[in-house]
């Protein structure tokens, strides 16, 4: 005889979990006296959010899928926001929920939320488990939903009494699931490639958009290989960074909203366009009818619902875009080499390359670079949201895919401390460092509690301006200067890590950030470094919203 | 943009209605009628739903619910040769006796069914297609309809054509 919450850690076991973040209460009691005595790792958290952004966190650095627990009601809600943050970047989590018992539901009983309901719009898919019996076969379902096809984050809600009743024998587990309303397309329709390969042999300027489906498929081999063989230059966005080498010589870097003009220009002159997994999001594209004015476009993705959702494509290509890339390296002859594009390409780079005033003030785009030089390139850097992502995002070179950990759909500040955890976890051999801004970082600043305990060496760099500085920017370029509520009072997070039993320094000075970033980095376990960085500076360029890429500002302010 | 119906095969489970209608509003999309009930295939069931918009929207609206899990198929009848029906059920004021013979004159040209006859109202039940059932309700309407309730329309294909799973 098994108890359903004994089924639930075997199923866990089953589907190779090692760790899981989680958070107890009073529904999930019967769920963590199983995990006392089990193999599995569990990583006490301060605050479920972060339970849910470090199993999205440890998802994004693996490949696999991360795993969170929650107790009902507040503990469920408080995974929300991390389970959408996972949901818009397509990323595997599977969120186990205590619910109150299944006589009480619906009764507004104690610490009761309707959690299936509430997670419906941000979840791949839900499920409120009724019997013990089910356990299995749901957990093993809900794996298999996120992991497969366009991934996304499950949550599985589990009665008190269902966790507490038992089976008298193992329920039968099939050898792989099979749902017959859940069937991914992973192989391209051969005559869509066909048509690729025409457009491909016509064009005089393509040029490669590509983004975070390249890395959730791990096809970055077969993209750099396709875009090598064919000459084609790349940039990628947000999500995409790592997919192809930063200092590869066909890479434009990122494109859009605070992307490199020459990227930028790149996709308003090209005549083809050969989108891989990315969903053509506005901060890619600005205003749409704009982007890629003069481009055919081929548009590679696992989703079918993504294509032609926000740009009307010539070739459509449903499939896995490993499969799809290699198909088509396979197909295509060396050829191309679009002298003349690359020529025009090379004059933009030369032109309007990234720049700073880089005056001896302890600028935030200094940091980052010096940063990027000091790191391996499979060491893995987390960022949280807002101008410390960008800056990011701008001025790391990254190298490897999944090295980049960033919130891009939901933009979930408070996201970066917790996921760094997550990332540990996946990843224990390589320096994690966490990228955060003031605002950010005070939003999940609980979890250095966690980081305490469980000495996870995450290094903290905090690019403290004393601003919501991405808002403070916009209130600077669009609302007259007016900040209103933008202005946060100093915090000496030193002391903060301090109080916590962690290491720490403030750098208030450019000489200091070499020697700053070596202490982080040598000093064993988590760190935190407080850089007081020119408090105005601004993200550029900036696509003002609304407007198209090529009328980008502050290019050239320096 | 121009109504399309949609018939919808799903799962039969729990919360598969509120996935399918919180799709809808969450797009943006408008739902104009809605008919749900068992079918054919045990464990299955059948949701057909009109709703309007251009034939870019329509196409996303179906992409999105064939990623639901527990939708099995989607299919848009619109274009394809079919058959619908819609019923409703009309009370209309009938105190006088002269309304109340026109009333039952209207019926019989409509084809509607008198299903209940009080002293004050008569509830008329009628069958057909949506212009149909509009059409009797503008004629009602000078005798006073006190309520109104439709079942929101249904579809098939014509001829051996179905709507079957195997997406």
């Amino acid at each position: 005889m098994k108890t359903g919450a004994k089924l639930l850690i075997e199923g866990l076991q089953r589907e190779g979990v090692e760790t899981i973040f989680g958070y107890p209460g009073g529904v999930v009691l019967p769920i963590y006296d199983e995990l006392y005595d089990s193999p599995l790792r569990h990583i006490l958290v301060r605050h479920e959010q972060a339970a849910a952004h470090a199993a999205d966190g440890y998802a994004r650095a693996s490949g696999r899928v991360g795993v969170c627990l929650a107790t009902s009601g507040p503990g469920a809600c408080n995974l929300v926001t991390g389970i959408a943050t996972a949901y818009m970047d397509s990323i595997p989590i599977v969120a186990i929920t205590g619910q109150v018992p299944t006589s009480l539901l619906g009764n507004d009983a104690f610490q009761e939320s309707d959690i299936t309901g509430i997670t419906m719009p941000v979840t791949k898919h839900n499920y409120l488990v009724k019997k013990a019996y089910d356990i299995p076969r749901i957990l093993q379902e809900a794996f298999y939903i996120a992991g497969t096809g366009r991934p996304g984050p499950v949550l599985i809600d589990i009665p008190k009494d269902v966790s507490t009743g038992t089976v008298e024998t193992d329920p039968p587990r099939v050898e792989t699931v099979s749902l017959r309303g859940y069937q991914p397309t992973y192989k391209g329709h051969q005559r869509q490639i066909d048509r690729a390969v025409e457009l491909l042999t016509l064009a005089e300027r393509p040029l490669l958009y590509a983004g975070g489906g390249v890395i959730l498929s791990n096809a970055s081999e077969e993209l750099v290989r396709f875009a090598e063989q064919m000459m084609i230059p790349i940039t990628t966005t947000l999500m995409g960074l790592g997919a192809v080498p930063g200092d590869h010589p066909l890479n434009l870097g990122m494109l859009g909203m605070h992307g490199t003009e020459y990227a930028n220009y790149a996709v308003t002159e090209c005549d083809l366009l050969i989108a891989v997994g990315v969903r053509f999001d506005d901060r890619v594209t600005g205003k749409i009818d704009t982007f890629a004015p003069h481009a055919k476009i081929i548009h590679i993705d696992i989703d079918p619902a993504e294509i032609g959702k926000n740009k009307k494509v010539d070739v459509p290509i449903v499939g896995d875009v490993r499969n799809i890339l290699g198909e088509l390296v396979q197909k295509l002859q060396k050829m191309g080499h679009y002298q003349t594009w690359h020529e025009k390409i090379k004059g933009w780079k030369k032109k309007h390359p990234l720049r700073y005033k880089d005056d001896g003030k302890l600028r935030p785009q200094y940091i980052i670079q010096q940063l990027s030089a000091l790191l391996e390139e499979d060491d893995i850097i987390v960022s949280e949201v807002g101008q410390n992502q960008m800056w990011t995002a701008q001025y790391y070179c990254f190298r490897k895919p999944r090295t980049w950990i960033t919130s891009g759909g939901l933009g979930t500040m408070g996201y970066g401390l917790p996921a760094s955890m997550g990332v540990h976890y996946a990843r224990p051999d390589k320096t994690v460092f966490d990228i955060a801004g003031d605002g950010s970082i005070q939003m999940n600043i609980q979890e250095l509690g966690t980081i305490a305990q469980y000495k996870i060496p995450v290094k903290i760099a905090i690019l403290n301006n004393q601003y919501l500085g991405m808002v403070r920017q916009w209130q600077e370029l669009f609302y007259d200067r007016r900040y209103s509520f933008t202005e946060l009072p100093a915090v000496d997070f030193v002391k903060i890590a301090q109080a916590y039993g962690i290491d720490g320094i403030r750098v208030e000075s450019r000489d200091e950030v070499q020697s700053a970033l070596k202490t982080a980095i040598n000093t064993p376990g988590p760190f935190m470094l407080d850089f007081r960085i020119e408090r105005e500076e601004n993200v550029y360029p900036i696509v003002p919203p609304g407007a198209a890429n090529n009328e980008m500002i502050g290019g050239n302010n320096s | 943009m121009k109504p399309h119906t949609l018939s919808i095969l799903v799962e039969n489970r729990a919360g598969v209605l509120s996935r399918v209608t919180g799709l809808f509003s969450r797009r943006g999309f408008n739902i104009e009628s809605l008919a749900v009930g068992t079918c054919e295939e045990p464990g299955m069931s059948r949701i057909t739903i009109v709703c309007i918009g251009d034939d870019a929207q329509i196409e996303q609206v179906m992409k999105q619910l064939n990623k639901l899990i527990d939708i099995i198929k989607v299919s848009d009848l619109t274009d394809n040769e079919r058959v619908e029906r819609e019923l409703a059920m009309i009370k209309v004021n009938a105190d006088s006796g002269t309304s109340r013979s026109e009333i039952m004159q209207i019926a019989q040209i409509f084809r509607a069914q008198i299903i209940d006859m009080g002293t004050k109202t008569l509830v008329l039940q009628i069958t057909g297609n949506t212009e149909k059932i509009d059409a009797l309700e503008t004629l009602l309407r000078q005798y006073g309809v006190k309520e109104l309730v439709r079942t929101g329309k249904i579809g098939m294909l014509r001829g051996s054509k179905t709507v079957k799973s195997g997406k």
